[in-house]
């Protein structure tokens, strides 16, 4: 294509793109001139090149659009039916410069339909001052025969050019510019470009991406050459090369940093449609639709960026469509009139993570049961047995849709199968969340780039393979009667890793090796994907590698198993396994297996998986006890003879105070001399101490409280360690050291104690923080789920503040908050989060969904001080 | 490619063997002959597809010729070679016993395929050429390389 066409097409585009977006904004902001100068400006410039380069219907169209946007800088109000047009004009603009760019001439065809429209609105909006050229040049363009007309186009072009380069002096072309002179194109490029000159002011140079494309091979090419001389080197172990070699390998990173760097754009520009695109849906729809968007500016690779931008407008058509009520329906249901959808993204390791979340009315959990009944994707049974979270994932499954009637606006039969389709491409996961009446998200986990990865390079039945770093949470050595032992359900071989069972499978199996022997041994690489874990046992594993991704050959592409090949520092290629395709391999049969074994192991709460730190003592018997030991502030083993008997209480003076001590039942003698071990617990500045006959251990283990204890101060038993284990419950010794535990000095009376809710899925912590904060003066509500909460919250029981443990199934309380915030009813509630991991990146996401606060699980302290400094702050407001 | 265009209707081809039969490969495509070395074998993949290697920082693809004619396996011996062709902008590689000298061949000489020529040969033939006593199948590398061009034989 002619140079010059090619840049006027793209950067038309570019244009055209931001009249796109400004146009909606000037729609809900009319005042705003600088926004209305920015879009007449620009079609203005449109309107001028397309005249210079001889392009009728495009100077027509342009022409038409811009006189009724004169209207508005007239100061007639913009109508919602006047920008609708002008949008028309520039989708027919956009169509046009399509085929342009395919055929290089203007298509075939009249815009008279679009151009007597946007006349009639003129018109219709009847302005008492009309720019004086424009009834004649109406005149000229009105025909709608501009095309193969020379003369009038010769005329037209002129008059456009004088208009469009008033400024400048050049001398206006012949009257058929069939290729301009290159002196004249350049004077025509400076032109239009001048006002995006001055915004970018030779900063930044047009690179096309063939090049940066070029440039990316050939830095893959050269970390390729540095592996292969890097492993020679390795070789001989005092190589004079080694030195250079260093210092290349490094020039090689950063230069790969650099070209990667240039490939990188803000996935603000996939979302640079959607304003449009929802402005266009709620006038359709006839909903109200606010589009929120939050990191516009994180960056990542633009192959990845194309490919996910068709899943995403896919996912806002169907929150606007399907997800979001009707303004009727929502005012019915206690709702803001305005739907809400809200677009973020966020880094977080190697991903981008993106969200795509509505205020709308949740999936339909019923019907989607119903649908992958009629479907025969699963069993009436099966299904009765599924949490909501899991039957929602079904919107997943091919032919999926549960529209029930198909709309112009999605459902056109591709559905969120292809989405994922798209997204599992890309080596990323797709996860759905939905409260119904609440809202719905989905979380869409991508990786930044595709094209370099770290990768374990493992072998399996004498072949190397590259497994994804990314994807691998860590390698286990599995030997018989080690730790780690390989045992099986049935056939299935699975590994106990920290009390949770792992399907294994043999790489070589997955890759339909014979069946080789039995998994005894091996090393087993445990691979997330998605929130299914597994083990992926391999023969032996090598090192991790930065290896450059080739696609697959597309006669193999459709191997799901890999996703793609490298080419390694000896020279030989070896293939990438895809965990997506090992996940799949592994298959529905072994995941439920042991899904089902899970559920049989683990009493019915979800504590199971979430280890604790436990202490363990005896006390009075021998049967062993144990207490989180997060709960305990110290242990301490003073002289027996230090204490001292105080109006029938024993007391021992601890760091300046009277620590009363408090046997854990009558079986415990306190020593007369010796070494007496304590399990102090303190609260501000006064403590108390259990006392025990010996301290056994610190284990980690989960805590799964199998039976429930009537006696007090025992919360009830659980295996620990293979053993049966008495819990012992903090809570009911405390008030036994100070009557008043429970009622302060140092808390000032109130006429109603602060409420909090407290949510967590597991039934022990709730039992172990209830009496804290009850002893802290705090009205505790507990929920078990995080669904359960926002329907109490949805009930208009109002709270001080919320407790939140971060972790749950279904739900968690990163989605907690973000319902709670949305909900303009709780959007001021302060939320804490429990936590047991404190990540800084947790903490950054925390605050991002809007908690208050975040606090360690176990940090009694912390929580209290946070709790109180948010319910005061609260009070004060 | 940088062979002389043949003159009027002069068609260069590369001649191979492959399980005794010559073969003929249009030169144009051919982009060069290697020794396959290092071959990795792609589990899973569907049986004409030998493997993949590293061609100086380039990875081609294998195809066994002797499976995609339905010629039998070659048994243990023999230096194997492959010929380097390029489709789609991927590179491929078809393996055959041994390269022969490249043939000038009038276009006009090329006949269709006999009525009975074993389907799987017929499917990737592009026509015979008579030589001095013996038969060259012209191979059309685009359909050998379109393995979904197999139903026939099935």
């Amino acid at each position: 294509m002619d140079d010059l066409l090619r840049e006027f097409v793209t950067e038309t585009n570019e244009s055209l793109d931001v009249v796109d977006v400004e146009l909606v904004r000037f729609e809900q902001d009319p005042n705003n001139a600088k926004i209305l100068d920015n879009i007449f400006r620009l079609v203005h410039t449109i309107k001028g090149t397309c005249g210079f380069l001889n392009l009728p219907r495009l100077e027509a169209l342009a022409h038409a659009a811009e006189t009724l946007m004169g209207k508005f800088r007239d100061g007639v109000s913009a109508t919602n039916e006047a920008v609708t047009l002008v949008l028309a004009t520039i989708d027919r603009i956009k169509q046009i410069l399509e085929s342009l760019e395919r055929a290089q001439r203007e298509p075939d065809g009249t815009d008279a339909d679009l151009i007597g429209e946007l006349e009639r609105m003129v018109l219709k909006l009847g302005s008492k001052q009309p720019v004086a050229e424009e009834p004649q040049y109406a005149v000229g363009t009105l025909t709608p025969q501009v095309l193969d007309r020379p003369l009038r186009l010769g005329e037209v072009s002129l008059d456009e050019l004088e208009r469009a380069f008033r400024e400048t002096p050049v001398d206006p072309p012949p009257a058929k510019p069939a290729k301009p002179a290159p002196a004249e194109a350049a004077a025509a490029k400076d032109a239009a470009k001048d006002d995006d000159a001055a915004k970018s002011s030779g900063q930044s140079i047009r690179v096309t991406v063939d090049t940066l494309e070029h440039l990316m091979t050939m830095v893959s090419e050269l970390v390729l050459t540095r592996n292969q001389l890097l492993e020679i080197v390795r070789r001989h172990e005092d190589s004079e090369f080694k030195t250079p070699l260093q210092r290349l390998s490094n020039v090689t990173a950063e230069l790969q940093e650099g070209v990667m760097k240039t490939r990188m754009q803000p996935i603000g520009n996939a979302w640079q449609k959607f304003p449009r695109i929802v402005r266009d849906l709620s006038n359709e729809l006839g909903k109200q639709i606010d589009l929120e968007m939050q990191g516009a500016e994180t960056e990542l690779d633009r192959q990845v960026l194309d490919l996910i931008k068709d899943p995403l407008t896919h996912m806002v058509r169907n929150s606007a469509d399907h997800g979001l009520e009707t303004t009727e329906q929502r005012r019915a249901a206690g709702k803001p009139p305005h739907g809400r959808i809200r677009l973020s993204a966020y880094h977080e390791g190697g991903y981008i993570i993106i969200q795509v979340a509505d205020d709308g009315r949740g999936l339909d959990t019923a019907r989607i049961k119903a649908k992958a009944i009629a479907q025969g994707l699963v069993s009436e049974a099966d299904l009765a047995k599924m949490s909501e979270a899991q039957i929602h994932k079904f919107i997943f499954a091919p032919g999926f849709s549960t529209a029930a009637k198909v709309t112009s606006v999605s459902g056109r039969g591709v559905g969120m199968d292809v989405v994922r389709t798209n997204i599992d491409q890309i080596g990323g996961t797709i996860d759905v969340k939905s409260v119904a009446g609440v809202g719905l998200s989905f979380i869409i986990k991508i990786p930044l780039t595709l094209a370099i990865v770290a990768a374990l390079i493992v072998e399996a039945g004498g072949e190397r393979f590259a497994i994804p770093q990314l994807s691998v949470i860590e390698l286990v050595r599995a030997r018989l009667g080690s730790e780690h032992r390989i045992e099986r359900i049935k056939d299935t071989p699975v590994l106990r890793l920290r009390d949770k069972l792992l399907p294994l499978a043999r790489l070589s199996d997955l890759l339909g090796g014979k069946a080789a022997g039995d998994v005894e041994s091996g090393f087993i690489v445990v691979t997330q994907v998605g929130s299914q874990i597994f083990g992926i046992v391999v023969d032996k594993v090598f090192h991790t590698e930065e290896i450059v991704v080739k696609p697959m050959s597309s006669k193999l592409r459709h191997i799901a198993m890999f996703s793609g090949n490298t080419i390694l520092g000896d020279g030989s290629v070896i293939m990438i396994i895809d965990p997506n395709g090992a996940a799949q391999a592994l298959g529905k049969s072994v995941t439920s297996q042991i899904d089902a074994a899970n559920t049989a192991h683990a009493a019915p709460d979800a504590t199971a998986g979430q280890s604790t730190s436990l202490l363990l003592f005896r006390a009075g018997s021998t049967q062993l006890k144990a207490v989180p030991l997060s709960l305990i502030t110290r242990l301490e083993e003073i002289d027996a003879r230090k204490i001292e008997l105080s109006n029938g209480r024993h007391m021992v003076q601890y760091r300046g105070h009277l620590m009363p001590l408090i046997t854990l039942n009558e079986g415990v003698n306190i020593k007369g001399e010796g070494a007496q071990s304590l399990l102090v617990f303190s609260d501000g500045n006064r403590s108390m101490a259990l006392v025990v006959d010996e301290i056994v251990d610190i284990v980690e283990d989960r805590l799964d409280i199998q039976v429930a204890s009537g006696n007090a101060g025992v919360i009830g038993s659980a295996i620990i360690k293979g053993q049966a284990t008495e819990i012992i419950d903090v809570g009911h010794f405390l008030p036994l050291a100070f009557a008043d535990w429970f009622r302060r000095k140092d808390q000032p009376h109130r006429a109603k104690p602060r409420s909090v809710l407290l949510i967590d899925d597991s039934p022990f912590f709730r039992d172990m923080l209830t009496p804290v904060l009850q002893a802290a003066g705090y009205a505790v509500t507990a929920a078990g789920s995080a669904q359960e909460a926002l329907a109490l919250l949805n009930d208009g029981r109002t709270f001080d503040a919320a407790i939140t443990d971060t972790e749950m199934p279904d739900m968690d309380g990163f989605e907690f908050a973000t319902a709670v915030r949305a909900d303009t009813r709780t959007a001021d509630l302060p939320i804490i989060a429990l936590s047991s991991v404190v990540s800084a990146e947790a903490v950054e996401r925390g605050r991002r969904v809007g908690f208050h606060d975040y606090v360690a699980k176990f940090d009694r302290q912390g929580l209290i001080a946070a709790l109180k400094e948010q319910t005061d702050v609260g009070r004060a407001a | 490619m940088s062979t002389e265009t043949a003159v009027s209707n002069l068609k260069e081809y590369v001649t191979a063997t492959i399980g005794g039969q010559l073969f003929g490969l249009p030169i144009q495509q051919v982009q060069d002959v290697f020794m396959p070395e290092r071959l990795t074998r792609v589990p899973l993949a569907p049986p004409e597809i030998a493997g993949v290697l590293n061609l100086r920082g380039r990875i081609v693809t294998l195809i066994d010729m002797r499976d995609r004619l339905g010629l039998q396996q070659r048994v243990g011996e023999g230096v194997v070679m492959a010929v380097g062709v390029e489709s789609g902008g991927e590179s491929y590689g078809l393996l055959i016993d041994s390269i022969g000298e490249v043939l000038k061949l009038d276009d006009a000489g090329r006949e269709p395929n006999p009525i009975n020529l074993d389907p799987r040969l017929a499917r990737v033939s592009a026509g015979i050429h008579r030589l001095e006593g013996q038969l060259l199948m012209l191979i059309d590398v685009d359909r050998v390389l379109d393995l979904s061009v197999k139903s026939i034989a099935a």
